[in-house]
């Protein structure tokens, strides 16, 4: 294969400068890659990495006068993309190159109908009329697969649901027929099943159209489904590169091994039961429903979950899977009674708590804590941390000083430095957040433990160690543990005993073990089968 | 429909309110009329004849019982129809707010655009320079600078007055343009800086990036993508901005020596003229409410996902 006629990307020795005062000089620095007509390269690294500077640099879309390429040149079908005009830029995009994003939710412009956001494309670069561009985008949004095109040629982002939404994004970004299309992170805000539906997609488009693909991910499951080839990348630069079978079987650099090995596996870890140990919190047929409108608006309600019967033990850790929207975080709040359930009741110990009111309330909340998904978002910015820890002792009662003689001690126990109390959130990294959260939970000295996809958020790395941590804590601790993920990776590792949930009902409910090996749901079945790189042992490397 | 149903009892609490609160603040009426040499036998007597010496609950029962039938009274001060003053002076003040509010849209929402496209640069600085100098100047004395430099040096405008529509065109809005600049300085102020935030918020969000990466070109990001989006709050603005006229159009009618409804409801308080202080009340509070449905009726237009 000779390069010239079948590389429609060449990315060498290309740098981008960050602004004077960051903690690195370079955002990336000399990227080489290549990405050949057909092909699939996947850009894998944890985030600030550098994958989507490389990707924006490309498009041209970097932020003007805050990052700016300063060597290495870009081409695009031989032509150099770093010294080309705005309007020749402008002009590549969406016909030569494109480009997909993470968030469907927020990448479509909310007060303009779909077909009219993909009409934009072929106003601005063809000069088709109406009837033509109409015919044009209808075909496209068939090709994607989505249920009647004419309906939703004129409905809202927001009426769609989001793999619908991100399917209109690759619509519109292929409807021109580019060589190149760049997806960022395109399915890591879906889920399992509509991201391994729309990976199908990418796949097949990009086979029929020969489109070349540069796939942005920090997902090893979405590198083994899709890529033909991996770029792995760490703090800017490029540390490996190689065929997906060599990459994760071979690896050369110690940070993929390190990456591939944290990647959680599917089969469940051997735990030890412990069906002897006290009922912790006993749920039966809780119930949610979300009704609307008042006065003057019709009545809507939505059944969130409904007949929900769980228990967890002490020292035992209660998995609760499913996909958005399936009522898995409503069965948290309403346990932590953060929301009030509209029927059934909750035990916690012997207290039932899905009835009282929020007055008596109080004295049971020390007793539930929560750690959230976002650690960027649940800690007040303007507070020292220290601060946050020792408020909710203090409300209960606790001495100042014992609050914080308590707090020092927590910040041990979740591995972060004892004097870091007087600094404020921003001055802590992703992952060092979610252990101020989970500290800041513990100083409650809580009887059960909610994390709601607590891990989510974190890179793969980081991600391993806090769910290290939560195990260690809660078999330190005695706690009873309620983990809410969506990832089936996380939960095989960390939950002694498993619900699944879907359409606000649990389908399946029993050991975790026993579930991974033999589900007997069709619906545990098939979120299982589409887990991506199901087929794959991740950590487990050849030697040659 | 429904919501226009929502207003009636909105205007019925109005109504009730500035009835009390009139009847409870210091200063009567007949005073007045009887001037400063009138004995307290020519005051009860005026008391009588307007009817003010009943309970204040039959008082009220009568005027609202007129307010159904249509009609807001007899003015003490002008023994005119309450009706017939108010329309005689609507035209002025309506004009006036038109010309305001057609100027400070057609400034300010382009200048605080240009400013959020081009934020950190010295364009954007002085758009909020004279955001905060419009803010901090009192109507009154932007009005007279206006008056001393256009109407006395340059002798562009005449100083003060005005000419009704019927008086020809340009007459008419020749009057205006002085006193609208006057009293838009303060809502460009306040409608550029809205502009500029909300878009500059808009500006940073995803589907603009997506505009980028489909090769449009900036002018239709901007205008297409970014304004809209960013139009709810500024819409809002206009509205409350729109509302709050109305105390502006007070002062400037008073330095413009324009006969209009600022002027009335000054005369009427001084006069302690209750029927016609409570009738501009209420036509104040009726056009405040309309343009609230209006602005409402414009948020589920500009946002599909807003529905009532």
């Amino acid at each position: 294969m000779s390069l010239d006629t079948e590389t429609v990307l060449t990315v060498s020795g290309l740098t981008v400068e960050l602004p004077k005062g960051t903690d690195r000089r370079h955002a990336i620095e000399e990227i080489d890659l290549h990405v050949g007509q057909r092909e699939i390269l996947c850009l894998v690294g944890e985030s600030g990495s550098g994958k989507s500077v490389t990707a924006h640099s490309v498009m041209g879309l970097l932020p003007k006068d805050q990052l700016t390429a300063v060597a290495g040149s870009i081409r695009l079908e031989g032509e150099e993309l770093r010294q080309a005009t705005e309007d020749r830029l402008r002009d590549l995009r969406c016909t030569r190159m494109s480009m997909i994003f993470q968030e469907p939710m927020t990448a479509l412009n909310p007060v303009m109908s779909c077909g009219r956001q993909i009409d934009e494309v072929l106003q601005t670069h063809t000069s088709l009329d109406q009837p033509a561009r109409t015919a044009k985008i209808l075909d496209i949004m068939e090709q994607v697969h989505l249920p009647d095109p004419r309906r939703l040629f004129s409905s809202y982002p927001h009426q769609l649901s989001g793999g619908q939404r991100q399917r209109i994004m690759i619509a519109m970004a292929l409807v021109l027929d580019p060589v190149l299309l760049i997806a960022d992170e395109p399915t890591t805000a879906l889920d399992v099943t509509t991201q391994a539906q729309i990976l199908q997609l990418i796949k097949d488009l990009q086979e029929r159209h020969d489109t070349g693909v540069l796939f942005i991910t920090h997902d090893f499951g979405v590198v083994a489904e899709i890529a033909d080839r991996v770029a792995v990348m760490q703090w800017g630069r490029i540390v490996e590169q190689g065929t997906t079978e060599q990459v994760l079987k071979r690896p050369d650099h110690p940070y993929t091994k390190m990456l591939i090995s944290s990647v959680p596996s599917l089969v469940p870890r051997h735990r030890e039961t412990r069906r002897a140990e006290p009922v912790v919190l006993r749920t039966e047929e809780l119930a949610m429903t979300y009704s609307q409108g008042g006065m003057f608006q019709s009545k809507r309600s939505v059944v969130a979950a409904q007949d929900v019967n769980i228990e967890i033990r002490r020292g035992e850790t209660l998995g609760i899977v499913g996909e958005s929207g399936s009522g898995k975080t409503t069965v948290a709040r309403c346990i932590a009674r953060l929301i009030d359930p509209t029927g059934g009741r909750i035990y916690i110990d012997d207290d039932e708590i899905a009835r009282v009111s929020v007055g008596q309330m109080r004295s049971h909340r020390r007793r539930i804590q929560i750690v959230f998904q976002d650690p960027y978002r649940s800690l007040n910015p303007r507070r020292m941390v220290g601060a946050s820890i020792i408020e909710g002792p203090m409300n209960f009662g606790q001495s100042r000083d014992a609050a914080v003689a308590r707090a020092r001690e927590l910040m041990g126990l979740v591995q972060l430095d004892p004097d870091a109390l007087d600094r404020y959130p921003h001055q802590f990294s992703g992952g060092q957040r979610q252990r101020l959260c989970i500290a800041r939970a513990l100083a409650m000295e809580p009887e059960l433990l909610i994390a709601d996809e607590a891990v989510s958020a974190l890179d793969v790395s980081v991600q391993a160690q806090v769910m290290d941590l939560l195990d260690d804590i809660r078999i330190q601790l005695d706690l009873a543990m309620l983990f809410i993920t969506h990832d089936l990776r996380v939960a095989a590792q960390v939950c002694d005993r498993l619900a699944v949930m879907s359409a606000g009902k649990v389908v399946e409910y029993g050991d975790a073990a026993e579930i991974f090996a033999n589900p007997s749901h069709e619906y545990t079945r098939a979120l299982f089968s589409v887990a991506p790189g199901r087929d794959w042992t991740f950590g487990e490397f050849l030697t040659d | 429909m429904r919501r226009l149903a929502a207003t009636i009892p909105v205007l019925g609490m109005v109504a009730l309110f500035v009835f009390l609160m009139l009847r409870m603040t210091p200063g009567d009426p007949a005073a007045v009329l009887a001037g400063d040499n009138g004995t307290p036998q020519q005051i009860a007597e005026i008391r009588e004849t307007l009817g003010l010496d009943e309970p204040i609950l039959v008082q009220l029962g009568i005027w609202f019982g007129d307010l159904l039938q249509g009609d807001l009274g007899q003015s003490y001060f002008f023994k005119k129809d309450v009706t017939e003053l108010i329309l005689l002076r609507v035209e002025p003040t309506v004009a006036l707010a038109i010309t305001t509010l057609v100027i400070t849209v057609l400034v300010a929402v382009p200048i605080g655009v240009i400013a959020a496209y081009r934020h950190g640069t010295w364009l954007d600085r002085c758009v909020m320079g004279f955001s905060v100098f419009g803010f901090s100047v009192p109507v009154f004395v932007v009005g007279y600078i206006l008056i001393y430099l256009f109407a006395m040096q340059f002798k562009m405008f005449p100083v003060q007055g005005y000419k009704e529509l019927a008086d020809g065109f340009w007459p008419f809005i020749h009057r205006l343009i002085l006193p609208s600049i006057t009293l838009s300085v303060i809502y460009i102020a306040l409608i550029a800086r809205i502009t500029r935030a909300s878009v500059l918020e808009v500006l940073g969000e995803d589907y603009i990036r997506t505009a980028y990466a489909k090769g449009l070109p900036n002018r239709v990001v901007l205008l297409r993508h970014a304004l809209r989006n960013a139009a709810v709050p500024i819409v809002t603005v206009i509205g409350i901005g729109v509302a709050l006229l109305i105390s502006g159009v007070v002062v400037t009618e008073s330095v413009y020596n324009i006969p209009g409804l600022g002027r009335l409801t000054v005369d009427a308080v001084l006069g302690r003229d209750y029927p016609t202080i409570q009738a501009v009340i209420l036509v104040f509070s009726g056009v405040y409410v309309l343009i609230n449905l209006l602005i409402d009726l414009t948020y589920s237009f500009l946002d599909p996902r807003i529905r009532y």
